[in-house]
């Protein structure tokens, strides 16, 4: 039986990657991870805001009461080593590549057109074998076009591969238009792989104290329909390879995921529930499921329920909503 | 002689830079103005910085300088090369352990930044009170004048000491040298290798005490041999001065510099000579040399190695030709003959002239002065009259310069307006905020200049006495030649005003040169600004015909993101008018010197600077050069009309910045200053104030609980007293089913706050329909002063609550009680002052407090003003501070004195029960006073009794006529930090708890020594980086509470008012009601915790609900009930204590230098706090037994068996 993948032009034993979370912030996580079978590990994002927060807050908090009071003209100790933004980023990156052999993917949030150009090429120097570009930006801007928003991620992605040779994911939301389009435009401008989408902190109301809590629930199945659907209609239309992110909790999810056409697989809900192991696990029930029904290989698998090869291709398509409206009525 | 590295310092890195090199142990405690030495040789030691043969010198924080001595004594016993650094009080601590140092002949140098010891007040400013108390312990004295020579004097000392086997305390005057900054020639490794004797470092070790080799030391000697012991070492005492010279001489020939024991400059015939040592041996210099000049034949000695005193060096120093000598002392040693150096040199010249060592035609007469105490200023124009003086007939003995006495009339008069230094030397002034960055600017500057050009570079910066909003004054010189002045500025060339507010504030340019350049940030442009002055900023500027610019620095620094810190801005304004450096290459090297120290920080903040320099050339103007005057007002009188007339007549002329200019009649001569003074200084520094929305508050009181200056209050009270009312003031009915009918209003200070924001971060009451808006909203305080300071003026005419009528005092009803600790110049946002104003709020009215040294007391007894009050009947909190390490003593001996009087009083009152009469005289005798209604009814009872004592004859009674108030219960606080608590004063604390007398002890954790710039203490928690514990504590905090709980009678709380303010309440009031020990430990969110403090509350609930810091009142009296006497008041953890730490600075710094340590930190902190949370949750559900037996146990409380103790 042979699970292995071709992914952003790495050959994977197979697809099951660790997708970015806070597993990876822990090198003995990344150490059960691997132990557990992930075909890679893709490390939680370098957050441009955060950096400028943290570096203004720091400056901030050790300036604003120095040199203001004769017994004492400072509060605290200045160290020498000081690892701010990147730094701290690309160090811990390389502590990974030292602990792993599979993989490691590191993630970027860019803030700024300074910030996607600046941190990649650190980013490769580190060792990262791949780059996924996280394209969260929410467009409360009532002036900035959609147009607008799709070009200058296009340009981020153009810019991007032209400063490192490493492989390149774009990670997706699915709030786009026109999303197909719009990836088959990413594929253009040199990504080498969509991973199949973003989940969001979500704010939450809380109705007594009328105060917004930040919250992230973990994924469930509910969320994989979406994933399914989007990889259908991708697969075999590009030359990006194709990675499902929200939604897989089990071999069974994974396997339908690779029928819709993913190349990949990214699991961090059940993995963050059930512990590193999990993914040895769902490894073994992938193995189990296709022996039982005779499947050699993924390669062959992949994309059989696509768009183009599924048996029903309106039942992704629009008249599948009206079939389950009118099922409902009767 | 190749040419030395120069480089810029001040003078305690100067000093501390060769001790660190020269030793191998350093035992330290940080006391100003000495602390950054001990925090630079801890940091050079925590990044591996080696001394001079390779190792890395250990560093050691004692709990007290008594402790830090020791350590250094046991280690110089064992053979290592240590040093320690000092100051004032902590130098007195550590006379003991010099006594046995000097008595053993051991090498040891030490550097102290002199400074006043406290008598009839704290300073930390500097004078030579504190070296001069140690002349007898036989410790060598070097003094240095200079930066350089504080640099070059630590070397020499430390040489000597090698040599000589006499300890050496090197010390060079606080402030003035320890805090100037100065371009100095730098002496390298290679120098203090080929200066320092390897064979005295051997001789050393051969001494040491070890198995190997054993002796023993420390022996007690009795009649029969002590005294010639004690003799048996003259020799190394003698041969001392010698070999200091010899090392003088051996680091002149190294390095250029000659140094002497004693230094002559002056007319070589001069007839008239000044004797001195220290920093105003510089100033005299400077005026020695001006007057010679001219042709005066004056001269000075400057005394370089004051003990062991050469008295031949001497006389050969001085010129034959000398007939009066001025010899001057900056110590006070009442009830001697002299002051030291005085009494030293008169000494010295009878015996040479006894030994015929004397070569002058006639005795000169020798007088002596005091100049400079506390740092006061000594200037050319003091010498200048001091040398007058030697002119007289009769010269005046026994003289003080630099003050006016006009009570013992012992001062000379002076010309404060000498000027003398050269024209080539640029002068500049600079006017700013602490907040605004301008010292750190100009000292930014200072390295600049002195390490890009040949200029020599002098700064000086003057600090006011608020955490809060405090002004900064640098005085900055630069020069072709090293700069003497050791005294401040008396013609600026360019002043600078950071702030527009000084304008009404501060007289700017009373040091402004003629023809000089005034700079001012100003939100007014160049053709608006000048009908903004007052009149006496206008008259300035024309009669001086100053050149005169202006930018909007906010603006430029808001439009580079750079908030509030104008430096940037305006250090590129000054290169740009001053012309010290051409334009082009002063913005390079701004921006040179923005990289390097931003730089590891990241490039946001440099990108941010960077963006303010180029855009500040654009918006800086020059005014049209103004030509009439067109005030319409002058500046605003300092305080209000109605203040009492010692505030007008002294306190103002201190807000004013002109304290130099008060005479000796208007201080009280023992110290005692009036209370109830903070009121009258309004300083105005929020940009934003609270406004109360009636219509949403819930008048829960929060708000009022969690100001820290007492600057949002609440009152409940009569609808009638509204007629009166101002047209805006604001009312609501008070919602009490108890007092309907009455009217209640929530009233900020506008004037008084500092716009920290608490109040509105704890407000829980939303407008629903807008949640943002919030029953009190920040909004900008200059459009709502005026309104407000009317309606606060009538706010406080309103009656104030009557306690007997509020019940039992709870959260909301505390909040309606005076506050008597008011409008502090603590920081914007203080987590402790709340709580020493709910506690004046409950108790303030009959409260002594001793207050430990530290933020508390720099804050609540720091002059001008003072925050603690009275209420109407006169009566608040009476407040001493006594030293740092003996709070708990101190408040022991205020409960004792208190006990003593009505233990008196009571006594007396029964012996006259007859003339008096009952029934007054039995319920006073019995009284009980355990709510506010029976201290009210106590003090009316005690009223009769005064008025029937008039009407008796009795010697008994005129005595109780003075004791009679403390028949009324009162109430003893031990007020101090966790320095005060958990270190220093740990021993006094522990022994007090245990006197079982009734004192109530407050201890405000900030887990860090606050007061002296965040240095950790024993109550630094595990993974929090301080100074001294860079990398992060490893050790978790010690827990005083569970200590005390161990004696079983103490009553213990841990509180933390932002996570539950009615615990606080609740606590406190037990504490007190509590008849014995009781302490009170109380989370105090600080700025040295490293984020806004207007998150200070959030962060308590952090604290508290992270289990970090457990809520508990741990009252003995359950015992007796069969209850567990500890009682948690915070239940399991609910958040991650990842979560709390993740918003401080001071542990995200961890995380940032060493992410991997940080993650070990954590995972210990956590797991501390869950075995700690462990230990109290088991705690809490015990019993303790009551066993019958004789003697006391556990819980039983203060009884019969107990010294008398109040009645309840």
């Amino acid at each position: 039986m042979n699970l292995s993948v071709r992914y952003l032009g790495l050959d994977l034993p197979n697809p099951l990657i660790a997708g970015a979370s806070p597993m990876s912030d822990h090198i003995d996580t990344v150490r059960r991870l691997e132990d557990a079978g992930a075909a890679a590990i893709v490390l939680r994002s370098l957050f441009e805001e955060q950096i400028l927060r943290e570096q203004v807050s720091a400056f901030e908090h050790s300036e604003s009461h120095s040199e203001s009071f004769a017994e004492a003209l400072t509060y605290f100790p200045q160290p020498q080593t000081f690892l701010f933004g990147p730094d701290e980023y690309l160090e811990h990156l390389r502590r990974v590549k030292v602990a792993v052999d599979i993989p490691v993917i590191a993630s970027l949030n860019g803030a700024t057109p300074g910030g996607w150009l600046n941190y990649p090429p650190l980013i490769e120097a580190a060792g990262a074998d791949a780059l996924e570009l996280n394209l969260y930006r929410l467009a409360f801007d009532h002036y900035l076009s959609g147009q607008e928003i799709e070009r200058e991620a296009v340009d981020v992605v153009k810019e991007v591969r032209r400063a490192v040779r490493i492989p390149l994911s774009v990670k997706l939301s699915p709030f786009y238009s026109s999303l197909a389009q719009f990836a088959g435009q990413l594929d253009r401008a040199g990504a080498d792989g969509l991973v199949l989408f973003n989940r969001f902190y979500q704010p939450d109301i809380d109705p007594e104290t009328l105060e917004l809590n930040r919250s992230l629930y973990l994924s469930d199945h509910r969320e994989l329909p979406l994933r399914l659907r989007w990889l259908g209609a991708l697969s075999g239309q590009l030359r990006a390879s194709l990675a499902v992110s929200g939604g897989v909790h089990n071999g069974r999810d994974a396997i339908k995921s690779v029928m819709a056409g993913a190349h990949a697989v990214q699991m961090v809900s059940t993995l963050l529930q059930h512990g590193p192991e999990r993914l040895g696990a769902i490894l073994g029930e992938m193995k189990d499921w296709m022996a039982q029904f005779e499947w050699e290989s993924l390669e062959t698998m992949r994309g059989n329920m696509s768009l183009k090869r599924c048996p029903d291709p309106a039942a992704y398509e629009r008249a599948n909503y009206v079939q389950m409206l009118q099922g409902w009525r009767e | 002689m190749p040419q030395a590295r120069r480089i810029v310092v001040d003078g305690n890195e100067a000093a501390a830079a060769v001790a660190h090199r020269l030793s191998e142990v350093i035992a330290i405690y940080p006391i100003t103005p000495s602390s950054t030495m001990g925090e630079l040789a801890d940091s050079w030691s925590a990044h591996g910085r080696a001394n001079i043969w390779g190792a890395v010198p250990q560093i050691m924080e004692m709990q007290s300088e008594g402790g830090a001595a020791g350590t250094v004594h046991g280690a110089l016993q064992a053979g290592a090369l240590a040093t320690t650094f000092t100051a004032s009080q902590g130098l007195l601590l550590m006379i003991p352990n010099m006594y046995k140092i000097a008595g053993e002949l051991t090498p040891f140098c030490m550097h102290v930044a002199a400074r006043t010891i406290a008598t009839h007040a704290l300073s930390i400013f500097g004078d030579h009170s504190d070296v001069m108390a140690c002349r007898a312990t036989g410790f060598a004295m070097l003094c240095s004048g200079s930066v350089q020579e504080a640099q070059d004097m630590a070397a020499i000392a430390h040489m000597a000491t090698l040599r000589s086997r006499i300890p050496f305390m090197h010390f060079f005057d606080g402030f003035r040298t320890s805090h100037e900054v100065a371009k100095i020639e730098e002496l390298s490794d290679d120098d203090l290798r080929t200066l320092i004797d390897e064979s005295a470092i051997r001789a050393h070790r051969e001494r040491a005490l070890t198995p190997d080799r054993p002796v023993l030391r420390g022996t007690a000697q009795n009649p029969d041999t002590f005294f010639q012991a004690r003799e048996a070492s003259n020799g190394f005492h003698a041969a001392c001065a010698g070999l200091v010279r010899e090392a003088m001489v051996h680091f002149g020939a190294l390095t250029g510099r000659s140094y002497d024991l004693f230094e002559y400059v002056g007319h070589p015939e001069a007839d008239r000579v000044i004797v001195m040592m220290g920093s105003g041996a510089e100033t005299a210099e400077e005026t020695v040399l001006d007057l010679v000049a001219r042709g005066e034949k004056v001269g000075l000695v400057k005394v370089r190695l004051f003990h062991p005193f050469s008295t031949d060096a001497f006389i050969k120093t001085l010129p034959q030709s000398v007939r009066s000598i001025a010899v001057l002392d900056r110590t006070k040693e009442p009830g001697a003959v002299g002051d030291p150096l005085y009494l030293e040199i008169l000494g010295a010249l009878r015996e040479a002239e006894d030994d015929g060592l004397s070569m002058f035609a006639k005795a000169p007469r020798v007088v002596g002065g005091r100049y400079g105490l506390s740092s006061k200023e000594f200037d050319p124009g003091m010498v200048r009259a001091v040398f007058a003086n030697l002119a007289e007939g009769k010269p005046r003995n026994h003289f003080t310069i630099g003050i006016m006495d006009d009570v013992t009339h012992m001062s000379l008069p002076w010309d404060p307006d000498l000027d003398i230094e050269p024209k080539d030397v640029k002068r500049a002034i600079f006017f700013g905020l602490g907040a605004d960055g301008t010292v750190g600017a100009n000292k930014n500057s200072i390295k600049i200049i002195g390490e890009e050009t040949p200029f020599f570079t002098q700064g000086y910066f003057v600090y006011d006495s608020k955490k809060s909003g405090a002004t900064t004054v640098s005085h900055l010189r630069f020069g072709p030649r090293p700069i003497q002045s050791a005294y401040l500025i008396k013609q600026a060339d360019f002043v600078a005003c950071h702030q527009f507010e000084f304008v009404d504030k501060v007289d700017v340019l009373e040091r402004a040169a003629p023809g000089g350049v005034f700079l001012l940030n100003s939100p007014y442009g160049p053709n608006e600004v000048w009908d903004r002055l007052p009149r006496e900023m206008q008259e300035a500027i024309l009669s001086r015909k100053l050149r005169f610019y202006v930018i909007d620095a906010y603006k430029v620094a808001k439009e580079a993101d750079m908030g509030g810190r104008i430096n940037t801005v305006m250090q590129v304004c000054f290169f740009a008018l001053s012309g010290v450096l051409p334009r082009e290459e002063a913005i390079a090297k701004i921006k040179g010197a923005i990289e390097k120290t931003y730089g590891k920080r990241g490039d946001v903040v440099v990108q941010r600077n960077f963006a303010a320099v180029d855009q500040t050339l654009a918006n800086l103007h020059e005014v049209p050069e103004p030509t009439v005057m067109t005030a319409r007002r002058g500046r605003p009188p300092m305080v209000a009309d109605e203040a009492p007339d010692f505030v007008k007549r002294v306190t103002a002329v201190m807000m004013a910045g002109k304290g130099d200019l008060l005479p000796v009649s208007a201080f009280p001569p023992d110290g005692a200053w009036p209370v109830a003074t903070a009121q009258w200084e309004k300083r105005n520094l929020a940009v934003e104030i609270p406004v109360w929305d009636q219509k949403i508050c819930i008048q829960c009181n929060q708000c009022v609980l969690v100001c820290p200056h007492a600057a949002i209050r609440a009152k409940v009270y009569d609808p009638a007293a509204l007629a009166q009312a101002p047209a805006t003031f604001k009312a609501d009915d008070f919602r009490s089913k108890d007092m309907a009918g009455m009217k209640y209003t929530l009233q900020v200070a506008p004037e008084d706050c500092t716009g920290c924001t608490l109040c509105v971060h704890v407000c829980p009451a939303k407008d629903k329909t807008n949640p943002r808006h919030k029953a009190i909203d920040m909004a900008p305080q200059r459009p709502l002063r005026d309104a407000e300071r009317e309606n606060y003026a009538f706010f406080l005419d309103l009656p104030e609550a009557d306690r007997t009528r509020l019940g039992a005092i709870d959260l909301k009803s505390s909040q309606f009680l005076q506050p008597l600790f008011e409008y502090s110049g603590a920081c914007a946002g203080c987590g402790e002052t709340p709580y020493i104003k709910v506690l004046t709020q409950l108790f303030g009215d009959r409260a002594l407090i001793a207050n430990a040294t530290g933020c508390s007391s720099i804050y609540g007894g720091n002059l001008p003003t003072t925050p603690y009050t009275v209420n109407k009947e006169g009566r608040g909190p009476a407040w001493a501070n006594s030293l740092f390490e003996d709070n708990a003593e101190f408040g022991l001996g205020m409960r004792l004195a208190v006990d003593a009087h009505r233990d008196h009083a009571m006594q007396t009152l029964a012996a006259l029960r007859g003339p008096i009469g009952d029934p007054l005289a039995g319920e006073i005798l019995e009284a009980v006073q355990d709510t506010d209604a029976g201290i009210v009814l106590q003090r009316e009872r005690v009223r009769d009794l005064k008025s029937r004592l008039v009407g008796i004859e009795s010697p008994l009674a005129r005595r109780l006529e003075t004791l009679a108030d403390y028949l009324v219960r009162k109430s003893v606080w031990l007020v101090g930090g966790d320095g005060w608590a958990y270190d220093i004063g740990f021993g006094g604390l522990d022994h007090v708890l245990a006197s079982n007398r009734n004192v109530n002890i407050l201890v405000l954790d900030t887990e860090v020594y606050s007061n002296t710039g965040g240095q950790q203490s024993k109550a630094t928690p595990l993974g929090a980086s301080a100074k001294f514990a860079e990398a992060g504590k490893e050790i978790p905090k010690k827990d005083l509470g569970l200590l005390a709980m161990s004696y079983g009678h103490v009553y213990v709380a841990r509180i933390a008012f932002g996570a539950k303010m009615a615990q606080t309440v609740q606590a406190l009031q037990e504490a007190e009601a509590y008849p014995g020990p009781s302490l009170v430990i109380a989370y105090s969110h600080c700025i040295a915790h490293g984020y806004d403090m207007a998150f200070g509350v959030d962060q308590q609930k952090l604290a508290v609900s992270s289990g970090v810091w457990p809520l508990y009142r741990y009252d003995p009296r359950r015992v007796g009930r069969g209850e567990p006497p500890l009682h948690l008041d915070s239940g399991a953890p609910k958040t991650k204590i990842a979560d709390y730490m993740r918003n401080e600075g001071r542990f995200r710094v961890v995380e940032k230098a060493d992410p991997v340590r940080y993650q070990r930190l954590l995972k210990l902190a956590e797991r501390t706090m869950k075995q700690r949370l462990a230990v109290y949750q088991q705690l809490s559900g015990i019993t303790v037994p009551l066993f019958e037996g004789a003697g006391p146990s556990e819980g039983d409380p203060p009884g019969p068996s107990q010294p008398a103790t109040e009645k309840h």
